[in-house]
C-alpha cells in the first residue's frame, strides 16, 4: 500500500481545500440524507404526539417536553454531521483500531465505576446531569474495527486463526455489555453476521443460526413430542428425496440427536439461565394474554394501541391510547405504537417502506465502494440498523420479545440519535470521497 | 468474487421479507382483527375538567367586590345522542326549534365525540327544571361552573367583566392553554390581572367502557391534577365611598377619581353613566352588552382614563404657577394687574400676588406670568424664543404625569395632550406662531388634554408637595400583606417642594372664600385646598371641573370631579367633591342641603358663561 502513505493523514477541510469540500457536498448521497431527515423529522412529530395533551397544550418547541429536547438533539446531530463531513474521510480507516481500543477501555471503565441505573451499569455520568452510554458507541467502533480487519483478511480462505480474531473483535464488546446488564444492546452485535456473510462467511452459519432460533421458538409453542416427530419426518423426507444424503447418515443422526438435546435444554435455559425479567419477555411473546396486567402488559397495550389505529389511523395528536402511557417507554422503545395508532396501517407501512428504502440504499452504497473496508463498513451499518428495525417493530406487534432497543433515528433520545447519525454519516463521508479511493 | 456479490440480493431479500411480514402482520391486527379496537374502547378515558375558582376581589376594608356564583352549562356529546327528540328539547329549554338544531350542528362541527357546550349559563332554577328530564336525553349532561357575582352594583368600569374566550384569542399564541368555552377577563381588572385571577385548571381522568360506564380513576389518579384557585386581589377601592360617588353622579355624565396621596391608592373610581356589573353575568349578557354598546351616552366609555380630549381649564393654573416659580420668572410676591385687555376676567381685587391669583383664578395674571415663562429672550427671534420656552415648559409639565400614561392597572389608559413646538409647527408652520398664538395655554385652555385620573393625580402631587405614586386599584395580589412592588416608587416633579406652599395657600383660600366654597369643610374642622375649572366645550355647555385635597396638612384624600356640561366647576363639581371628602374623612354626610343640591341638578339651569 505505497499510495496510502502519500496522502496526508487527518486533514481537516480548510479554505484551501474548499474544492474538495464542494466535491464532498456534490458527491454526497442526497437520497440517504433525505431519508435520514424524513425519519428524524417524522420521529420528532411523533414524540410530540406522545406528550401532547389537549387539556394542557405545550408548544412543540418547548424544552420542557421531549419534543423540544429532541429538537436539541437533532440540532447537535446536524453539527456532528458537519464535523464528520469536514474531517478527512481517511481518518476513520486509519483510526479504526485506536477507536475500537478506546471504546473497549471505556466499556470496561464504565463497568467498573458506573452506578446502577435500573439495574444496568452502562451509564457514564459526565457531570451536570449529562450521561453517556458507551454501549451505543461500541456499535460503530466495532463496525470500524471489523471492517478494517476484513480489508486485510479474506474470510473465504477459512483461516481458523483469522476467524477467531474476527469473532473476538465482534464478541468482546457484547460480552462486556452483557456484564453491564444491557442484554438488549448486546444482541445487536449478532447483526454483524449479515455483513460477514457478504464478505464470504459460509452461509451455513447463517442457516444454523436461523434454524436454532426457529427450533427455540417452536419448542415454546409446540408440544415437544410433536416437534420431535415433525423434525424426524422432515429429516426422513430429506433422506427419501435425496438418497445421496444416505452417505452422510451418521452426521444426520448426530444432528437429530443434537436437535433433540437442544429441545430439552430450552426449558433448562429458560428456567435456570435466564433472569426472571428475561423469562417474562419470552413468556410475553408466546402468550401475552396469560397475564395481561403483568408481564403481558407492554405487548398487550402496544398491540391494542397499534390495532386500534385501523386502516388510516385516528389522526395526528388524536390517539387515545398513546396519551396516557398505556404503553411504557412511549417516546423511546415503543414509539412505533404512536404511528400505528394515529396513522394506521397506511402510516405504519409508509414508515416500513422508508426503512426498507434506507436499508437497500445503504447496501447499494456499500456495493459501489472500491475498498473492502468501505464496503464491509457499509454492510455493518445496514445490519445494525436492520437489527434495530427488526426487533423494535417486531416487539411492538408481538413478533419479537421485548428488548429495550430504540427505533433508529425515530425514538427519543440523544445517545441513540447521535450514535446512529455517526454510524450513518461515516459511511456517507467515505462514500462521497470514493472517487479518490483507489481500488485495492 | 462474483458469487459473493450476488449475496447482496440475499441480504436485500431478507430486509424486504421482514418488511413484508411486518406489513402483513400490521394489516392483520389493524384492519382485519377488530378485537384490538374494542379493547381500545374499554381503555377509553373520559377527562373531566375541574374548573378552578377565579380569584375574588376585595375592597380596602375587606368587603367583597367580586365573588363567584354557580352557573350550569348544558353539555352535549353528539355521538351519544340517540333518537333525539329535538321538539321536546326545544319546549323544555324554551328555545326555538331552529335554534336547537343550529346549536346541535355547531356542536357536531366542533367534534362528534368530544363534549361541547350546548346551552350556557343556566340559572339554578333552569337547571333544576331541566334536571328532571335529563335522563330522557342521552348524550346531554350538566357541567357546573362558577360565574362572577356581585352583591352590589358599583364599580363596573374598573372591575370589567369576563366572557367566553373569542375565536380570535384562541388562535393567538399568547392565550395558549385556553380552550373553547373558557372564560377570560375582557376588560378592567378582570383583564389586567387575568393571569393571577384565572387559577389553574384541573383534570380528572376516568376510565370508561364503550357504554360510558365509569370504571374508576385511570391509574388511581396518577395523571389527575387538582384545580388551583386563582389568586385574590386586594383593591384600594373603598366600596362605601364608591357607592356614594355613584349615588351622587347618578343621572349625570362625568367622572370622580379619589386617590390617597401618599400611596397612590385609588379610593373611588366613578365613570358616569355606569351600569350594573350583574348585567354581564347571566345568560342575557350578550343582549345587555349590545344595548350598552349602542347607548348614546356612551356608558361603556371608561371616562376617568379615556376622556382626554377636553382641556383642564383653570385648574391648570396651579401647574403654570409652580413651573413659573421653579424657573424663577416670578416669586410668590410678584403682582400683576387684572388687565382685561389681555384676556377676559371677572370681578375681583387687583393687583394680586400668586396666592390671590390662584384664589381668584385671575386670567390676566396667568397670561402675564406665562408670557415671562415662555419668552425669556433666549433667542432674538420671537418665534424661536417662543419655541424654546414652550419646549422647556413642556418638559416640566411632563413630570406631573401629563401627556403620558400614568400606568394605572387598567387597560386602555389614554395619554392626554400637552402642547409641543412640533404640534404648532405642524398646525401653523415653523416660525409662524408666537406667544399671542398660544397664550390660552396659560389658563388651561387650548392644546391641552388631561384625563380625570391625571387631574386627581395632580392633586396628589400638590398634597405630597412634589411627588406622586402611580395611581392604582390593586395593592396586593394573593397575600394582603404583600404590597405590589411596582406601586412603591415615588415619582418626583421637576418643581422643588418649597414652591408648593403659596399655591396650596391660594387653593385653601379658593375653597374658604373663593370659587370653591361649596367644597368647604371648615365647619368640620377640615381645611380643604381646591381649585375650580371650566373646560370650554364647543359642542355644548361647558364642562365643570373641581379638584381638591384635604386636609391641608397631612392630606388623606385627593380628588378630581368632572361633570360634563356642568357649566360651573364651583356649582356642579365642587359640592360633589366636598361631599365625597366629608364621607371619606368622617364616615358620615352631614351636609344634607349640599347633597340635595347635587341630586336636584339645579346647577344645570344656571346661566352659562
Amino acid at each position: 500500500m505505497p499510495v496510502e502513505q502519500t496522502i496526508p493523514k487527518y486533514k481537516i477541510a480548510t479554505r484551501s481545500s474548499r474544492r474538495t469540500s464542494r466535491n464532498i457536498l456534490g458527491n454526497l448521497d442526497w437520497v440517504t440524507v433525505l431519508l435520514y431527515f424524513l425519519l428524524v423529522g417524522l420521529g420528532w412529530m411523533n414524540i410530540y404526539a406522545v406528550v401532547y395533551s389537549p387539556d394542557n397544550v405545550v408548544n412543540i418547541f418547548s424544552f420542557d417536553i421531549n419534543s423540544g429536547k429532541q429538537l436539541l438533539w437533532i440540532g447537535t446531530s446536524v453539527i456532528l454531521i458537519t464535523m464528520m463531513l469536514a474531517v478527512d474521510y481517511k481518518i476513520y480507516e486509519h483510526l479504526a483500531y485506536p477507536i475500537y481500543g478506546t471504546i473497549i477501555l471505556l466499556l470496561l471503565f464504565t463497568l467498573a465505576v458506573a452506578n446502577p441505573v435500573a439495574g444496568s451499569r452502562s451509564w457514564l455520568e459526565l457531570g451536570g446531569g449529562v450521561r453517556l452510554q458507551p454501549a451505543e458507541l461500541a456499535k460503530f467502533a466495532t463496525a470500524l474495527a471489523a471492517s478494517k480487519f476484513l480489508s486485510n483478511v479474506n474470510l473465504r480462505q477459512q483461516n481458523m486463526k483469522d476467524q477467531m480474531v474476527l469473532a473476538l473483535i465482534t464478541l468482546l464488546p457484547p460480552i462486556i455489555i452483557v456484564l453491564q446488564n444491557e442484554t438488549g444492546s448486546a444482541l445487536v452485535f449478532g447483526a454483524f453476521i449479515l455483513a460477514y456473510f457478504r464478505e464470504g462467511m459460509s452461509p451455513l452459519i447463517l442457516i444454523i443460526g436461523a434454524s436454532a432460533a426457529a427450533i427455540f421458538i417452536l419448542t415454546l409453542l409446540v408440544p415437544k413430542l410433536y416437534l420431535i416427530l415433525g423434525i424426524a419426518v422432515l429429516m426422513g423426507g430429506a433422506l427419501w428425496m435425496d438418497y445421496r444424503l444416505m452417505r452422510r447418515i451418521k452426521s444426520m443422526i448426530a444432528l437429530f440427536v443434537l436437535i433433540i438435546g437442544m429441545i430439552f435444554s430450552v426449558d433448562y435455559f429458560i428456567n435456570d439461565v435466564l433472569q426472571p425479567h428475561q423469562q417474562n419477555r419470552i413468556k410475553a411473546l408466546i402468550s401475552p394474554e396469560a397475564d395481561p396486567l403483568g408481564y403481558g402488559w407492554n405487548v398487550t397495550q402496544s398491540k391494542i394501541a397499534i390495532g386500534s389505529g385501523g386502516l388510516l389511523g385516528k389522526g395526528f395528536l388524536e390517539g387515545t391510547q398513546t396519551k396516557f402511557d398505556f404503553v411504557p417507554e412511549q417516546s423511546t422503545d415503543f414509539i412505533f405504537c404512536t404511528i400505528g395508532e394515529e396513522h394506521g396501517w397506511v402510516g405504519s407501512t409508509i414508515l416500513i417502506v422508508l426503512f426498507l428504502l434506507l436499508l437497500t440504499r445503504i447496501v447499494n452504497i456499500a456495493e459501489r465502494q472500491k475498498s473492502v473496508f468501505a464496503r464491509t463498513y457499509g454492510y455493518c451499518v445496514a445490519s445494525i440498523i436492520f437489527f434495530h428495525f427488526l426487533v423494535n417493530i417486531g416487539m411492538t406487534i408481538g413478533l419479537a420479545p421485548v428488548v429495550g432497543i430504540p427505533l433508529p433515528f425515530f425514538s427519543y433520545g440523544g445517545s441513540s440519535l447521535w450514535s446512529f447519525t455517526v454510524l450513518l454519516y461515516i459511511l456517507l463521508a467515505i462514500d462521497a470521497n470514493r472517487a479518490q479511493d483507489l481500488s485495492r | 468474487m462474483n458469487y459473493l456479490e450476488n449475496r447482496k440480493y440475499v441480504i436485500q431479500a431478507i430486509f424486504i421479507m421482514v418488511g413484508v411480514v411486518f406489513a402483513l402482520r400490521l394489516f392483520y391486527i389493524q384492519v382485519i382483527d377488530s378485537s384490538y379496537k374494542q379493547a381500545a374502547e374499554t381503555n377509553a378515558i373520559k377527562t373531566v375538567i375541574q374548573y378552578p375558582f377565579r380569584g375574588l376581589i376585595y375592597d380596602r376594608n375587606g368587603k367583597l367586590l367580586v365573588e363567584n356564583t354557580p352557573v350550569y352549562d348544558l353539555m352535549v356529546v353528539p355521538k351519544e345522542t340517540k333518537q333525539l327528540d329535538t321538539l321536546r328539547l326545544s319546549s323544555i329549554l324554551n328555545l326555538p326549534l331552529e335554534d336547537v338544531r343550529a346549536r346541535l350542528k355547531k356542536a357536531r362541527a366542533y367534534s362528534y365525540v368530544k363534549p361541547s357546550i350546548f346551552y350556557q349559563r343556566l340559572t339554578t332554577e333552569d337547571f333544576a327544571h331541566f334536571q328532571d328530564y335529563l335522563i330522557d336525553f342521552p348524550g346531554f349532561y350538566i357541567n357546573a361552573r362558577t360565574a362572577r357575582g356581585y352583591s352590589h352594583s358599583s364599580l363596573s368600569h374598573a372591575l370589567g367583566y369576563i366572557a367566553e374566550i373569542s375565536p380570535r384569542q384562541l388562535e393567538d399564541t399568547t392565550y395558549q392553554g385556553y380552550r373553547p368555552g373558557d372564560y377570560i377577563g375582557k376588560s378592567g381588572l378582570e383583564l389586567e390581572y387575568e393571569n393571577y385571577l384565572m387559577g389553574q385548571r384541573g383534570v380528572k381522568h376516568i376510565m370508561v367502557n364503550v357504554r360510558g360506564i365509569e370504571k374508576g380513576p385511570f391509574k388511581d389518579g396518577a395523571y389527575d391534577t387538582l384545580s388551583v384557585a386563582g389568586q385574590n386581589l386586594y383593591s384600594t377601592i373603598d366600596l362605601d365611598l364608591q357607592a356614594y360617588g355613584e349615588y351622587l353622579m347618578n343621572g349625570a355624565k362625568g367622572s370622580i377619581v379619589a386617590i390617597e396621596p401618599e400611596t397612590g391608592e385609588i379610593l373611588a373610581y366613578v365613570s358616569a353613566p355606569f351600569y350594573d356589573p350583574n348585567l354581564f353575568t347571566g345568560k342575557d349578557y350578550g343582549k345587555n352588552y349590545m344595548q350598552l354598546l349602542q347607548d348614546p351616552d356612551k356608558t361603556m366609555f371608561n371616562r376617568p382614563i379615556m376622556a382626554d380630549q377636553n382641556p383642564p381649564g383653570s385648574i391648570f393654573k396651579v401647574v403654570q404657577g409652580l413651573i413659573a416659580l421653579e424657573e424663577g420668572v416670578i416669586t410668590a410676591n410678584t403682582r400683576f394687574a387684572c388687565n382685561r385687555s389681555l384676556v377676559n376676567c371677572h370681578a375681583h381685587p387687583s393687583p394680586l400676588d400668586l396666592q390671590g391669583a390662584v384664589q381668584h383664578s385671575c386670567n390676566p395674571w396667568f397670561y402675564q406670568a406665562y408670557k415671562l415663562l415662555i419668552n425669556r429672550n433666549k433667542s432674538k427671534n420671537t418665534f424661536t424664543d417662543t419655541s424654546i420656552g414652550l419646549k422647556e415648559w413642556r418638559d416640566h409639565a411632563l413630570t406631573f404625569g401629563f401627556g403620558k400614561q400614568l400606568g394605572i392597572d387598567l387597560p386602555g389608559e389614554k395619554k392626554g395632550i400637552i402642547a409641543s413646538p412640533e404640534l404648532y409647527d405642524r398646525v401653523y408652520g415653523k416660525n409662524r406662531w408666537k406667544y399671542s398664538t398660544i397664550y390660552s395655554l396659560s389658563i388651561g385652555q387650548g392644546e391641552l388634554g388631561v384625563t380625570p385620573l391625571q387631574m386627581a393625580n395632580l392633586m396628589a402631587i400638590i398634597a405630597n408637595r412634589g411627588y406622586y405614586v402611580t395611581p392604582h386599584l390593586v395593592k396586593a395580589v394573593g397575600n394582603k400583606n404583600m404590597p405590589l412592588k411596582e406601586y412603591q416608587e415615588k415619582h418626583y416633579t421637576s418643581v422643588s417642594p418649597e414652591h408648593y406652599e403659596p399655591i396650596i395657600a391660594g387653593m385653601e383660600e379658593a375653597v374658604r372664600a373663593g370659587t370653591g366654597r361649596r367644597a368647604n369643610l371648615t365647619k368640620l374642622g377640615i381645611s380643604v385646598c381646591g381649585k375650580t375649572g371650566t373646560a370650554q366645550n364647543p359642542q355644548g355647555a361647558d364642562h365643570a371641573v373641581f379638584v381638591a385635597f384635604a386636609p391641608k396638612e397631612n392630606p388623606k384624600i385627593a380628588i378630581a370631579v368632572y361633570v360634563e356640561h356642568g357649566k360651573w366647576g364651583g356649582q356642579a363639581a365642587a359640592p360633589i367633591a366636598g361631599l365625597m371628602m366629608e364621607k371619606y374623612l368622617t364616615d358620615t354626610v352631614t351636609m344634607k342641603d349640599q347633597e340635595k343640591w347635587v341630586l336636584s341638578r339645579e346647577y344645570l339651569n344656571l346661566r352659562s358663561k
